[in-house]
């Protein structure tokens, strides 16, 4: 399945309502196909085309800008680890050598078992906890190399699959405006000022 | 000046086991600011931040209330763009407020709409912070159910929708520009400013205000406190209170929020409620005192006070409040090479100066750590980077549309003219530098007297 879901769907058009110009939605809904699939796929590139009103090239070439978006499978977990400098410093290039010899996998590559995929990846804003890691982008703080082999034996025993959602999924809490509290969408074009600002043409100040 | 003992203002909830919520925010006087706020004229509310003096937290500096006076009168709608894409390496302030304190955001938000008159606003947050993200869309959903956003905000005539947004792993989409371009739902390249210039032709070619989240977080407590209380704290022209993330090679590495301007590198480096010192014993090194694209500091700029005027006439900035300190056995060549690739990597490609330039700078680095360095390639690099940035003066001069290209040509100049031996040891012999270099942090030596403020 690579176009969306009837679920999936709902929840792009939800998320496709919100903007005022229905192509900035591409991004969030890049998400949503990758949290289906794992992965963008060709088609689910050709939905999100026809949803926001553009084409599937216009929507390849977003995808591809951003190293969030993967074009074709990767491990069910994805262990990024910052080498940039506060990292690097502190031994994240140690962490990231030792996970490649523990996996047996260069980063960039995915065990065959196609558990995990390592990335040596820019800071992820975890400076002052060096050296850090994200798996599926959950952190894990000034992480020793012991620490590493229990992550991913936890991970091979399915035991943090509460706290560590599959590769694709990001945030589990969606926003959600109700119909009634709804301020409604700010075209470019046609919106007044917007009618508090008139207080300043007011007499008194208060 | 030693530690000063201000209140906090933006961190005050980080403890609190609830303070992501919303009945933890109100017990705490969650919502407060908003509700003085409109019961102020939208002029009246800019008026107090212009008082408060409210530098932008996200790199450059400029003053929060000047930037809103941007916008051309009578050109409708304004949309308010929030730069949660905290990226700059070393840089760990934004996510603890959006993890921590979502509501606080929130409500800085919303005065900054009642103020400027926006009609909506997009809160992109980076999109590898999936738990900010959650934390986000959660108080947004209660804020919006407890009628704080939305429609008729407590029963007013002020209506704002605020959209979560999130990105997709681009440092670049910090820049507001790519940010702009990104929301969009294009890829994250800059635009050329003029003509631009968000607060005139933004989002949809809209005016549009681009707040950094750490700016934004301020408004609350300004406007309950009023900008003279803000105004009150810190010095010259770096007020109120200040995130500063202390990595590296200190013994507490940690997240502080200080008094701006007073607070001096010694004091946010040794200080035992701060870094607490070098750890193992050693001797500092060096630091870069504002992020990755930051000229580097050195042990005799310790005293000199966290004061924006003060840091920029020494040559360098405090950018997005992030430093990053190294001790005497840090390899100055390897951390000058980690902080080219990044700015190689997240190179947009768009301009040829920075695309061209930054792979060559982590090319011929490469080759030096590799022991094929060659003697004249200390010049080269020197070169490479005059050809990005004119002179490598500062304010750095700029060839491209952004100021990625020349934040890359900083490390190389910082870690070349100070640490010239250790390049020469990974050469084996001298090497001759022709190039000229303007810096001042990069040629140094810095005197002293400028930074003579209180």
């Amino acid at each position: 399945m690579t176009r969306f879901s009837p679920d999936n769907l709902t929840t792009a058009l939800e998320i496709v309502g919100r903007y005022p110009i229905a192509k900035s939605a591409t991004i969030p809904l890049l998400h949503l196909a990758q949290e289906q699939d794992g992965y963008v796929a060709d088609d689910a590139m050709e939905h999100i085309a026809e949803l926001v009103g553009t084409t599937p090239a216009q929507v390849l070439g977003t995808c591809t800008f951003y190293e969030m978006f993967k074009r074709e499978p990767v491990g069910t977990y994805l262990v990024n680890i910052c080498t940039n400098i506060s990292c690097q410093i502190m031994g994240g290039e140690e962490l990231l050598h030792h996970a490649e010899h523990t996996l047996g996998i260069k980063a960039g590559s995915t065990t065959p078992d196609g558990l995990f995929t390592i990335e040596d990846v820019e800071c992820i804003a975890a400076c002052t906890e060096a050296p850090c890691l994200q798996v599926n982008y959950r952190y894990r703080h000034k992480i020793t190399l012991e620490e590493f082999d229990q992550l991913i034996e936890d991970l091979r025993a399915s035991k943090l699959t509460d706290e560590i959602p599959p590769h694709g999924t990001l945030a589990r809490t969606r926003q959600h405006i109700p119909d009634d509290r709804r301020a409604g969408n700010a075209l470019p074009s046609g919106v007044p000022e917007p009618v508090w600002l008139a207080r300043n043409n007011e007499g008194a100040e208060s | 000046m030693a530690v000063t003992d201000a209140p906090k203002i933006i961190t005050t909830r980080f403890d609190q086991a609830d303070g992501h919520t919303l009945d933890g925010y109100l017990a705490t006087g969650g919502y407060e600011g908003l509700k003085a706020a409109l019961a102020k004229k939208p002029a009246a509310v800019i008026e107090e931040v212009k008082s408060a003096s409210l530098l932008g937290r996200g790199g450059a500096g400029f003053p929060a209330g000047v930037k809103w006076g941007f916008c051309p009168p009578g050109v409708f709608p304004r949309y308010l763009v929030v730069n949660g894409d905290e990226s700059e390496p070393g840089t760990y302030k934004d996510r603890l407020l959006m993890e921590k304190d979502p509501h606080q955001l929130i409500e800085g938000v919303l005065i900054a709409c009642y103020a400027v008159g926006c009609s909506q606003a997009f809160l992109y947050v980076r999109g590898e912070m999936a738990f900010a993200q959650e934390r986000i869309a959660q108080a947004l959903n209660d804020a919006y159910a407890a009628g704080y956003v939305g429609k008729n905000i407590l029963g007013s005539d002020f209506s704002v929708d605020i959209v979560l947004h999130w990105g997709a792993g681009a440092y670049i989409v910090g820049e507001e520009t790519a940010l702009i371009e990104s929301l969009e739902g294009n890829r994250g390249m800059p635009r050329l400013k003029p003509p631009f210039f968000p607060a005139a032709k933004g989002l949809y070619l809209q005016p549009t205000i681009v707040n950094n989240v750490e700016t934004l977080a301020n408004l609350p407590w300004i406007i309950k406190n009023g900008g003279a209380a803000f105004a009150a704290l810190g010095a010259e022209n770096s007020k109120g209170m200040r995130m500063f993330a202390v990595s590296g090679h200190v013994k507490n590495p940690g997240v502080y929020e200080v008094e701006f301007g007073v607070t001096t590198f010694r004091d946010l480096l040794y200080a035992p409620v701060y870094g607490g010192g070098i750890r193992g014993g050693k001797e500092l090194k060096a630091f870069i005192p504002g992020g990755a694209s930051a000229p580097w500091l050195y042990p005799e700029h310790l005293d000199t006070p966290l004061e924006a005027g003060v840091i920029g006439k020494m040559g360098t900035m405090l950018g997005s409040g992030a430093i990053v300190v190294f001790d005497e056995d840090t390899d100055m060549v390897k951390a000058c090479l980690r902080l080219v690739r990044f700015f190689a990597r997240e190179s947009c490609g768009k301009c040829t100066p920075c695309r061209e330039g930054t792979s060559w700078l982590e090319k011929i680095l490469e080759r030096i750590l590799d022991g094929h360095g060659r003697p004249e390639d200390l010049d080269l690099l020197l070169d490479v980077c005059d050809n990005i940035s004119v002179g490598m003066n500062w304010p750095p001069k700029q060839t491209t549309i952004c100021p990625l290209g020349q934040s890359a040509t900083t490390p190389v100049a910082s870690a070349i003219m100070r640490f010239q031996d250790e390049f020469e040891a990974y050469l084996g012999g001298p090497a001759e530098i022709t190039v000229e270099v303007k810096g001042p942090a990069f040629v140094g030596p810095y005197v002293q007297e400028a930074a003579s403020v209180d």
